[in-house]
């Protein structure tokens, strides 16, 4: 299997501190990756690194086989191929769900309107969505809008979808919804890379769990090597706490 | 933490700064080029415009405007003066009514209407006819102890007519403050008063800047109104002037004197609102 997204030596500086030093990574794809570890580890700003939210300070990343990080690169041809939930959702408030699921499908790849509704109300309908397609995001509960939210980066059939630690702002009767629909998307085939909270559900689901301690990746490898015998001592703290508090 | 990789700039990273250098250099001299094609093409079309030369005598004359401009320059200090007076006036006035208009307790439902009639009728009325109620008006009364200095009547009806827009300003401030804070205030056990003054205001006042320097810059150019009731300020000068001579030149002089005032208070805004922008990205 060939990489999707390949990161190589990816260093990234914010007001003199380095918050990524060194990255590499490969995503292949239909492969599902997590990224877990202490809040400003890193694993947010490499997803958006992987955007190009960020402009890497140096590395390289590839996306299917191009350098997304060449500063002469199409910034808005490499985000067309890509996908991108948020923990804040972050829905468009003044759009109903179907026009927030429609907008990129109609003004950027040129999708006519009737085959872009059509699309959103197939891909509404087999999430369980189907009949809140003329509701506006505050009608929804939190985890009705992360799935609005998955089905919006859907409608452009990106190769690749990152995860942006979507369970983080909901209760947790609503994480179970939102962790069913990432689930059947790793049944579709779709190549994911995530960020999350939630390390049983990221034990079941990942191919590869990476583990990032102030910004170096300390330690990859299959969730049941990983949770059951990590090698390194940072790793193993760090499942210890969360095991404490409950979360694993 | 110093422990880990330590970075050495690789040669790809040495190689794409020089790009992101070049894109710039590029863009440069890109926005230097159009902007010298555009001047020169501007300056030949109007220096060769027929009636140029008329214009150049009636609006840019030299002489007139050694012989204005210390007038105009002293009258224009009037301007500022009724400016930075009434400015403070006009603060006050529009915070209270913005606070009377959020007054809950029933037993002040008059002050509520007062403050909303007040709001109605400051915004409604031209302020050019404010400035003649005021001016004209009141001393026709000859009450004792009404001002008859034009340059007091005007900053009355300035701060009259502006002060309902700044209490708008300041109510949609107070509105965009989410309740969740007063409730947070409220249940330290801080009064309505108290919960007002040291939570809502100050997160208010700090989003309704940009607004109300808006409407300061706006008060600037305004206080030439006071000019139709007699104040001798920089419009008024420049007027006498031109009466004498029919050249227009004071008028460009008083102009320019307008516009020098309001660009520092308009950088200083884009300098806020890019400050707000940087924070929000932060």
């Amino acid at each position: 299997m060939s990489s999707l997204l390949s990161i190589e030596g990816v260093w990234k500086h914010f007001h003199g501190n380095s918050v990524l030093r060194g990255i590499d990574l490969e995503v292949r794809s239909h492969e599902v990756v997590s990224l877990i570890g202490a809040s400003g580890s890193g694993k947010s700003t490499l997803l958006r690194c992987a955007n190009l939210l960020e402009t890497v300070d140096d590395g390289v990343i590839r996306l299917d086989g191009e350098e997304i990080t060449d500063p002469r690169v199409d910034v808005d041809g490499v985000r067309k191929q890509l996908g991108i939930v948020f923990q804040a959702f972050n829905l468009f408030p003044h759009m109903t769900v179907l026009a927030n699921i429609t907008l990129a499908p109609r003004r950027v790849h040129g999708v006519s309107r009737e085959r872009a509704e059509q699309e959103a109300r197939d891909l509404l309908a087999k999430f369980g969505l189907a009949d809140k397609a003329d509701a506006y995001p505050d009608q929804l509960s939190g985890g009705q809008q992360q799935r609005v939210a998955v089905v919006r980066a859907l409608a452009t059939r990106p190769k690749l979808i990152l995860l942006d630690e979507v369970t983080s702002a909901l209760d947790p009767e609503l994480v179970r919804e939102v962790l069913g629909i990432i689930r059947e998307l790793k049944e579709s085939g779709m190549t994911m890379l995530l960020t999350t909270h939630e390390m049983s559900f990221c034990r079941e689901i990942s191919d590869t769990v990476c583990f990032l301690d102030g910004g170096v990746l300390l330690e990859k490898g299959p969730p049941d090597q990983l949770f059951g015998d990590p090698e390194h001592e940072r790793t193993r703290a760090f499942l210890q706490g969360v095991r404490e508090s409950g979360r694993l | 933490m110093t422990a880990g990789p330590v970075w050495v700039k690789s040669e790809r990273e040495q190689e794409r700064e020089r790009i992101r250098r070049a894109q710039g250099r590029r863009g440069a001299s890109v926005a230097t080029v159009s902007v010298i094609v555009f001047v020169v093409l501007v300056a030949t079309v109007v220096t060769n415009a027929p009636g140029w030369s008329r214009v150049q005598v009636a609006f840019f004359s030299a002489e007139h405007l050694r012989a204005s401009l210390p007038d105009v320059a002293e009258g224009f200090l009037l301007n500022i003066k009724i400016f930075l007076i009434a400015e403070p006036l006009i603060l006050i006035v529009g915070l209270l009514v913005a606070l009377a208009r959020n007054v809950k307790s029933p037993a002040f439902l008059p002050i509520r209407a007062i403050a909303a009639l007040y709001t109605d009728a400051s915004r409604g009325v031209p302020t050019l006819l404010v400035i003649y109620l005021v001016g004209f008006g009141l001393p026709a009364l000859r009450l004792q102890g009404i001002p008859t200095d034009p340059a007091t009547l005007g900053i009355i009806a300035l701060t009259f007519s502006y002060g309902g827009y700044v209490a708008e300003v300041f109510r949609a401030g107070i509105g965009s403050v989410h309740p969740s804070q007063l409730a947070a205030a409220r249940s330290l056990g801080l009064s309505q008063t108290k919960a007002m003054r040291f939570v809502v205001l100050p997160q208010a006042t700090r989003r309704v800047m940009l607004p109300l320097l808006n409407d300061f810059i706006s008060l600037q150019k305004d206080t030439a109104l006071v000019a139709t009731i007699g104040a001798m300020e920089a419009l008024r000068q420049a007027q006498i002037h031109t009466l004498d001579t029919f050249n227009y030149t004071p008028y460009l002089v008083a102009a320019l004197l307008f516009i020098l005032l309001t660009i520092p208070m308009a950088r200083f805004a884009d300098h806020l609102s890019e400050r707000t922008r940087r924070r929000r990205s932060a």
